[in-house]
């Protein structure tokens, strides 16, 4: 009984002491900055489009290799790690949240060697976007394939 | 105009993501891996194919394109081959975003030292 009320007590400190996040800011800074990658990506598209023999595809797949390879440089240099702290969603939903989850963790385990650190960790954040990211597209794949045939 | 589009929703989508994390418990890993089971869930029904088409790069670059990928490179090969090609078309189309982040992570990795 002591032990609940201090738990609760606790909880009540806690909660009072513990900084207030202004949730509206946090919203309009991701709201801002997921568009603008969202710009980015489209601004690639169109230039890359614009070369010829560059097909609107292939473009889409280069403006995705752009992204990922300035976000894992970004991250190894250092300073990615503050701007997604900065802006919250609006750098780890877009793609490139995936490529700093993957870079940042492999410089992580950097120490513990190329084959149990890197090797076995790189995937230990981003790992679970395609564990279930495989799932799910099994599971509706097959409820489509039966229901749409395709 | 497309630039407009591909604002607002790619905002749109990290701003779900934002109020999310502001109000649960769930953590970026929780909240990405959600999305992306949404992008795939969408695909069931063809929704997320007509995103792409009117947002442009805004419904690309989130993460739930990723599953959207995923769904739609299985089910290509899969109406070709029938359901073995749910097993052999699901990267088909993802292939370029998680080799390119394999590569570069490496790369930058090898070459980078961690700050702490």
């Amino acid at each position: 009984m002591v032990k609940n009320m201090n738990k609760q007590k606790y909880q009540k400190l806690t909660k009072k002491h513990s900084p207030k996040e202004n949730k509206t800011k946090n919203m309009i800074i991701s709201f801002v900055v997921g568009g603008l990658v969202g710009v980015l990506g489209q601004l690639l598209i169109d230039l890359y489009s614009n070369i010829d023999s560059v097909s609107h595809e292939e473009a889409t797949s280069l403006m995705m290799v752009t992204l990922i390879f300035l976000s894992c440089l970004f991250t190894a240099i250092g300073f990615f790690d503050r701007w997604v702290e900065k802006a919250g969603a609006g750098l780890f939903v877009p793609i490139s949240g995936f490529a700093h989850a993957t870079t940042s963790s492999a410089l992580e385990y950097k120490k513990e060697g190329l084959v149990m650190g890197i090797g076995s960790n790189i995937f230990k954040l981003s790992g679970s976007v395609i564990l279930y990211g495989v799932i799910s597209a099994y599971v509706f794949g097959i409820i489509r394939f039966i229901f749409f045939g395709g | 105009m497309i630039y407009l589009y591909s604002f607002l929703f790619a905002g749109f989508v990290c701003l779900l993501g934002q109020i999310i994390l502001d109000n649960t418990k769930l953590l970026p890993g929780h909240i990405t891996s959600l999305f992306v089971v949404i992008g795939a869930a969408l695909d069931i029904f063809s929704i997320y194919d007509f995103f792409v088409n009117t947002f442009g790069a805004g419904a690309v670059v989130c993460i739930t394109s990723f599953g959207h990928l995923l769904i739609h490179g299985a089910l290509a090969k899969a109406t070709a081959d029938g359901l073995l090609g749910l097993f052999t078309g699901m990267f088909s189309l993802t292939a370029t975003g998680i080799t390119a982040t394999i590569i570069f992570a490496f790369i930058f990795t090898i070459i980078f030292k961690a700050r702490d």
